[in-house]
């Protein structure tokens, strides 16, 4: 208890938004006790109305109440997102590790593909893979994930490279350490608060990778509460119900604001230097 | 003479360098290890010395030549052979701030080893550091310590503790004592002496200072240019060596009691490269004594005495 209060008090800014992020977690995780209304039930003769005490956020034009699919969409959005900066996190850095460590052809094969990766733009590979697998969240975080790896594996990579050459990896070597032994003991520490706090600000990021997919009707499929697809339904609307696009727009907004300043918090709580 | 216990025989490392060229580091190296004796290797930067200690702790593979260890060839070792057989030949690193994990802990340092082999249990582990520690005259609390925490003479003794804990035959020092201060240097080499008579160790010792070689080596090999040009025993360096490379060598130590009238002896103008390397004699261009035989042929080492060897045109084998 005394050690939590006094890393509070070091880390004023990180405690935060780690509340913050917290707080939309537990959103995402509580949504049906939150939201007013089953965000997915339509009532058409309740369409497009103005925000008011009923619907605080208005309703949607299939009547759907736009506060609790908001509300949902935290749950869509937020789990995708994590989901998508996991597996990257994961990929990317073990490639990374093993392109550095081996080099050679190894090294080299990774590292063209990952090439191949970046010399795309990105949002357009993930059309056409999400195109080709099918529009749904899972083939969106799919093809985010095909194009997204690369950063981490290359950040790794140099990491790796950095002490590969150290004495103490040799040292290490001649005192009959296994190869695997060393990747986790010796790579992987090296590499993981640089990765950590990468992923973290990612997170802000995917979310509005993915949201964007969906609004290019790629990612999650009406009904299902996103916040993307939520814009995109509203475009039609935009200047007779403006509520449509601001609402969901406000949920994008002030979440990948959060997990960003979480991000950048993490760097100065996780930096050796200060 | 003692068991011998690892030989080098004709060794040769050739680099691939730009423009199709080879970088010779080590040209036909003829060495041999013995138990409890230690074999110097003296020589400028850049004249293959690490190369060729790199080869024998199977960090690097030679050209072409053989390493024998115990008459056994070790460079077909593979995967988990040659892990068990690394047991046997363990190294002191150069740089005592590069050679350990700064995230790790003395006593994790020193039991790596041990723990690799599944020699001690982890719970064993300070105990076991705090006896190391002891053993290169250390205080056993050290083993909470973290590396950056230690000044160089003594993380100097942690490595030569994490390399003691295998219990291997040889140890190889790799200009260990060269990033230290000159009192501290005295206390590493008096503690290797120590260490050899207790355990029977043979040392392999890659220095660049001929003085301090020669003070405790039992043999010294004199290296030019990836050849060794000279090969004798530490105690007869400074009466009795005859390469001209050698007798430049000592011609240019500093001591607190030298003739300051005499002017200082240095080699004139640069080694060659090693990716060029002149036909004949390595060091004819340097040499004050150089014949035209130097500049065709290249000497071979040739025994001038017993145990004494030397690769130089001016010297005649001596049968028997």
């Amino acid at each position: 208890m005394q050690k939590l209060k006094e890393f509070v008090k070091k880390n004023p800014s990180f405690t935060v938004f780690a509340l913050l992020a917290l707080a939309i977690v537990l959103i995402a995780i509580f949504a049906p006790f939150i939201a007013t209304h089953d965000p997915y039930e339509a009532v058409l003769a309740d369409a497009v109305q103005a925000p008011s005490a009923e619907h605080w956020f208005g309703t949607d034009k299939m009547g759907h109440d736009l506060f609790s699919r908001a509300i949902y969409g935290a749950r869509t959005s937020l789990s995708a997102a994590l989901i998508l900066v996991a597996i990257i996190v994961v990929v990317g850095t073990t490639l990374g590790i093993i392109a550095g460590y081996f080099g050679g052809i190894v090294d080299a094969v990774i590292m063209r593909i990952s090439d191949m990766m970046i010399s795309f733009p990105g949002m357009v590979l993930a059309i056409a893979v999400a195109g080709i697998l099918g529009a749904n969240i899972r083939n969106a975080i799919i093809a985010i994930s095909i194009v997204s790896w690369t950063k981490y594996a290359r950040l790794s990579r140099s990491l790796v490279l950095k002490i590969r050459n150290c004495d103490y990896i040799a040292a290490a070597q001649l005192t009959g350490s296994k190869t695997g032994y060393i990747l986790t003991k010796y790579m992987l520490p090296n590499v993981l608060p640089t990765i950590l706090i990468t992923g973290a600000t990612d997170i802000g990021s995917m979310m509005l990778e993915i949201a964007g997919l969906s609004f290019l009707g790629f990612g999650a499929q009406s009904p299902t509460a996103e916040w993307g697809l939520m814009l995109n339904e509203g475009r039609a609307y935009m200047t007779a119900a403006p509520w449509l696009m601001i609402f969901p727009g406000l949920a994008i907004f002030i979440t990948v604001v959060i997990f960003n300043l979480l991000g950048d918090s993490l760097r100065d709580v996780l930096d050796p230097r200060s | 003479m003692s068991e011998l216990i690892l030989e080098a025989k004709h060794v040769t490392k050739k680099y691939p360098a730009s423009g199709g060229r080879t970088l010779i580091a080590n040209n036909d190296i003829n060495l041999s290890i013995y138990k409890g004796r230690t074999l110097g290797i003296v020589g400028e930067s850049g004249c293959g010395k690490s190369t060729f200690m790199r080869m024998a702790i199977s960090l690097e593979t030679p050209t072409e030549g053989d390493i024998l260890f115990h008459g056994k060839s070790i460079l077909g070792l593979k995967g988990e052979e040659l892990r068990q057989h690394r047991q046997n030949i363990q190294m002191v690193f150069q740089d005592p701030t590069a050679a350990f994990n700064p995230k790790m802990k003395i006593m994790d340092i020193i039991c790596e080893p041990l723990l690799n082999f599944k020699r001690i249990k982890k719970s064993e582990k300070e105990e076991v550091a705090r006896k190391y520690l002891e053993l290169v005259e250390l205080p056993g609390d050290f083993a909470t310590r973290y590396p950056h925490n230690m000044s160089g003479g003594q993380r100097q003794r942690v490595g030569i503790a994490r390399a003691l804990t295998l219990e291997p035959e040889i140890i190889l020092c790799d200009e260990a004592t060269s990033a230290l201060d000159v009192s501290v240097q005295k206390n590493i080499i008096e503690l290797l002496v120590k260490l050899q008579k207790e355990k029977d160790i043979a040392f392999g010792f890659i220095c660049h200072d001929m003085a301090l070689v020669q003070s405790f080596a039992h043999q010294v090999a004199v290296m030019y240019l990836g050849n060794i040009v000279e090969v004798l025993p530490g105690s007869s360096v400074a009466e009795d060596s005859k390469h001209p490379y050698t007798q430049a060598l000592i011609g240019s130590i500093f001591d607190l009691n030298m003739d300051f009238s005499k002017p200082i002896e240095s080699i004139d103008s640069e080694a060659p490269s090693p990716l060029d390397v002149p036909v004949g004699c390595p060091f004819q261009n340097r040499c004050d004594r150089c014949m035209e035989i130097c500049k065709k042929e290249r000497p071979t080492l040739k025994n001038v005495t017993e145990n004494h060897q030397v690769a130089c045109h001016l010297y005649q084998e001596v049968e028997g």
